[in-house]
């Protein structure tokens, strides 16, 4: 393999075949993906070369992948050749002020409760000097940094602690994982960097504060968390708030190390566009999160409410490999129009009394697609090791499909598995019933699939919740009648 | 208050009310009885707006209003108040909350503040004592794994919280034991006063023993075919419906 400084000087003397002469400072790179391309990223960040390897490592492992085909689904064809794999990230608003934005989106802030000066930075408008987001993250990161806690970006944490990415990055999801992995490996372009010292108890949750600056950190992001002996830690992604993205191909991994009596909670809360009535030219949200639970009695929870996407595919999944270690996985999934959603998670239990936990609620309507997919494998060594699986299915109207696929795979005999399945209709009944006291039919539908939910809702952070709720009603409206 | 002119109302293609008049006045109790399949649920439907009922023909006005032009929640944000012979379960949708909803939906309407948490508690207890409505089962989920007798008090209960105009129990009576028959007799005639109107639908004179009715109605075959005083109950229980099937159409 040449190295670094061959692929750069060579990539950036060259002349493109289009007669685009490529130039270091250039904010964006034309579309199409090659050595060149990763090397120019690397380079552009400044990456060490380990890293650079790494991505090549990633990029020949994306080459060599094939596109999986059991899903329940037809996958897109995605150009890989037709996307642009850099942007320098812009700080230029947009706009000038709130009037200039699509009144619609403003609508849809409000009834979400979302505050004003938020509303501005999430819709691209430039903000008064008053609410200036790059100073109260820099306030709670200081607040942050008293007790060891590093919170900072992917890109930074490269710079400032390289050992500490190095020795975890790849470790739980590896380049070679799948060809969405592999693709994010070669040329992600940021994400969050997490690390929780030994015996620290996180005092806030993660990134509530900070879901601005999530913005922008594109299409293929990398998040690693890694939380050290009895120490724990809340993380939210996301935002209720529905989002644009020109890039249609999302292509996330996310990594969390729990170790010996450590927690990890990650919740999620997903709303990228789902493409119009017909489905077009909503994002595929193709994301690859792996928990690893490395030591004894550590845990890992996913929550996740996800909303938006014209195809959702995911499964966030937990290794449970220290003894008594536990993994929960706790989802509602809502599709509507033509939107897809295969998701579900998958549980390996390696140590000893290891013990797992799934609920998973599906909600389709119009005449989209909902399926859930969990896999819990039990290793020969998970001695009585426990699962407990639970997944639904809610439909709303009579044209969508709903699909449980629940997979075992026990090599102990000690393990007990137990799993529970429903499908229910929501009934006119059940509507009109609340008609009758007064309730119109939208806020009905909302009544009923928050309380079909409630498992799921209450395990997100508080004020997560709440968004989340109104989000599940919005996202709903009109699916009746 | 209300009045129904000449109802015909259809289901499935099956005609159900067939001509069906009744003026309701405020302050009276109206009982409906007759037999199975006559269409007592079916009118309580049209009346709470049930869009699976067609209605063909006939007018009906409430408060001077077209009920039948009203969207079923604004019917009962307007006071109409329908407590179901079956009601359903919503799992996981806590009783209270909902019923701070509804609650709030009404006071909207009347333009009135909603309740703050307190006064909405406050009310909560005194129409649980009202009612004798285990707190227990105001927290659950609503109606979810609830006996049906504990169903029908749930019913008593919205009703005392959403303090209606005009109430049409279905069947309130049946499922319940001697003791919770008193108490929510009880419960309506502590509701009652001279500017609202009930309509009880039963298959039993003894409920009429402690809810005493202005009048009572015998429905069959989609139509009223015999009104009365408390008597004709009394009169209903010792021969049954059969004389009245086979007598002509009176109104
Ligand atoms: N959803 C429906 N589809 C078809 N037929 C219906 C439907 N609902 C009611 N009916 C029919 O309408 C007629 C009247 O029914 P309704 O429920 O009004 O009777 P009811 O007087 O309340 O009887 P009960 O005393 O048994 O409660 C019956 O013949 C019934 O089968
Ligand atoms: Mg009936």
């Amino acid at each position: 393999m040449r190295t670094e400084n061959e692929i750069i000087d060579d990539f950036t003397t060259r002349e493109y075949e289009h007669g685009f002469v490529t130039d270091i400072d250039m904010d964006i790179l034309p579309p199409g993906l090659n050595e060149e391309v990763v090397a120019f990223i690397s380079a552009k960040k400044e990456e060490p070369e380990w890293l650079l390897e790494w991505r090549m490592k990633g990029y020949q492992a994306f080459l060599k992948s094939k596109m999986p085909e059991w899903q329940n689904f037809k996958a897109p064809d995605v150009d890989f050749q037709g996307i642009s794999y850099y942007a320098a990230p812009k700080d230029q608003p947009k706009y000038d002020s709130l009037d200039e934005v699509d009144p619609e989106l403003l609508r849809t802030y409000e009834r979400l409760g979302i505050p004003l000066e938020e509303q501005k930075l999430l819709a691209g408008v430039a903000v008064d000097a008053v609410f200036d987001s790059v100073s109260i993250a820099t306030t709670y990161k200081e607040e942050l940094g008293k007790l060891g806690i590093i919170f900072c970006s992917m890109s930074e944490a490269v710079k400032n602690h390289p050992e500490l990415v190095r020795k975890y990055l790849g470790t739980v999801v590896p380049y070679s994982d799948n060809i969405y992995a592999s693709l994010n490996s070669a040329v992600f372009s940021d994400g969050s960097f997490v690390y929780i010292p030994e015996g620290v108890r996180c005092p806030m949750e993660l990134s509530t504060y900070f879901r601005i600056n999530a913005q922008n950190t594109g299409q293929f992001e990398r998040t690693l968390i890694i939380a050290e002996k009895d120490s724990y830690v809340s993380y939210l992604e996301g935002c209720t708030a529905p989002q644009r993205d020109e890039n249609q191909l999302h292509a996330a991994v996310v990594e969390l190390v729990a170790m010996e009596g450590a927690e990890i909670k990650y919740s999620t809360v997903q709303n990228w566009f789902p493409g119009d009535e017909e489905g077009k030219g909503g994002i595929y949200n193709f994301v690859t999160k792996r928990g690893i639970c490395k030591g004894d009695r550590s845990k890992i929870s996913w929550t996740q409410v996800e909303t938006g996407s014209s195809i959702t595919w995911k499964y966030p999944s937990v290794i449970l490999k220290g003894d008594d270690s536990v993994g929960e996985f706790y989802s509602v999934a809502v599709t509507k129009g033509k939107q897809i959603a295969d998701t579900g998670t998958k549980i390996n239990h390696i140590g000893k009394n290891t013990k797992s936990r799934i609920i998973s609620k599906g909600i389709s309507a119009g005449y989209s697609n909902n399926s859930y997919r969990g896999l819990v494998q039990i290793g020969k060594g998970a001695h009585k090791a426990r699962n407990f699986t639970q997944c639904d299915s809610l439909l709303i109207g009579n044209r969508c499909g709903a699909h449980t696929f629940p997979y075992i795979e026990s090599r102990n005999k000690t393990a007990m598995l137990e799993h529970e399945a429903t499908t229910s209709k929501i009934g006119e009944d059940q509507i009109f019933y609340l008609n009758q006291r007064g309730i119109d039919p939208e806020k009905a539908v909302a009544l009923i699939v928050n309380g079909y939910a409630k498992e799921v809702l209450s395990k997100l952070p508080m004020e997560f919740a709440v968004e989340a709720k109104k989000l599940l009603a919005l996202t709903l409206e009109g699916s009746v009648g | 208050m209300l009045e129904i002119k000449n109802l015909h109302a259809v289901i499935d293609g099956n005609e159900v009310l067939k001509g069906l008049n009744l003026k309701v006045n405020a302050g009276e109790i109206h009982a409906i009885m007759g037999p199975n399949g006559s269409g007592k649920s079916s009118l309580a439907s049209v009346l709470a707006g049930r869009e699976e009922f067609e209605v063909t023909d006939g007018d009906v006005t409430y408060k001077g209003q077209d009920l039948l032009d009203m969207d079923p929640e604004i019917r009962a944000r307007d006071g109409v108040f329908m407590a179901f012979q079956y009601p359903v379960e919503i799992p996981g949708v806590s009783n209270i909350s909902f019923l701070k909803t509804a609650v709030n939906e009404v006071r909207e309407h009347q333009k009135l503040e909603p309740l703050s948490a307190r006064d909405f508690l406050k009310r909560t207890r005194e129409m649980q004592e009202l009612v004798q409505f285990d707190s227990a089962l105001a927290n659950r989920s609503l109606n979810e794994g609830f006996s049906g007798g504990e169903k029908k008090r749930n019913e008593i209960f919205q009703m005392a919280m959403l303090d209606p105009t005009l109430a049409i129990l279905d069947e309130t009576d049946s499922g319940l034991d001697i003791d919770a028959l008193r108490i929510v007799a009880d419960g309506v005639n502590k509701l009652h006063s001279k500017d609202k109107a009930f309509i009880i639908i039963t298959h039993y004179q003894r409920l009429l023993d402690y809810i005493v009715p202005d009048f009572v109605h015998v429905l069959n075959d989609g139509q009223i075919v015999r009104s009365g005083d408390k008597n004709l109950a009394l009169e209903l229980e010792e021969k049954g419906y059969d004389w009245l099937k086979k007598e002509p159409v009176t109104s």
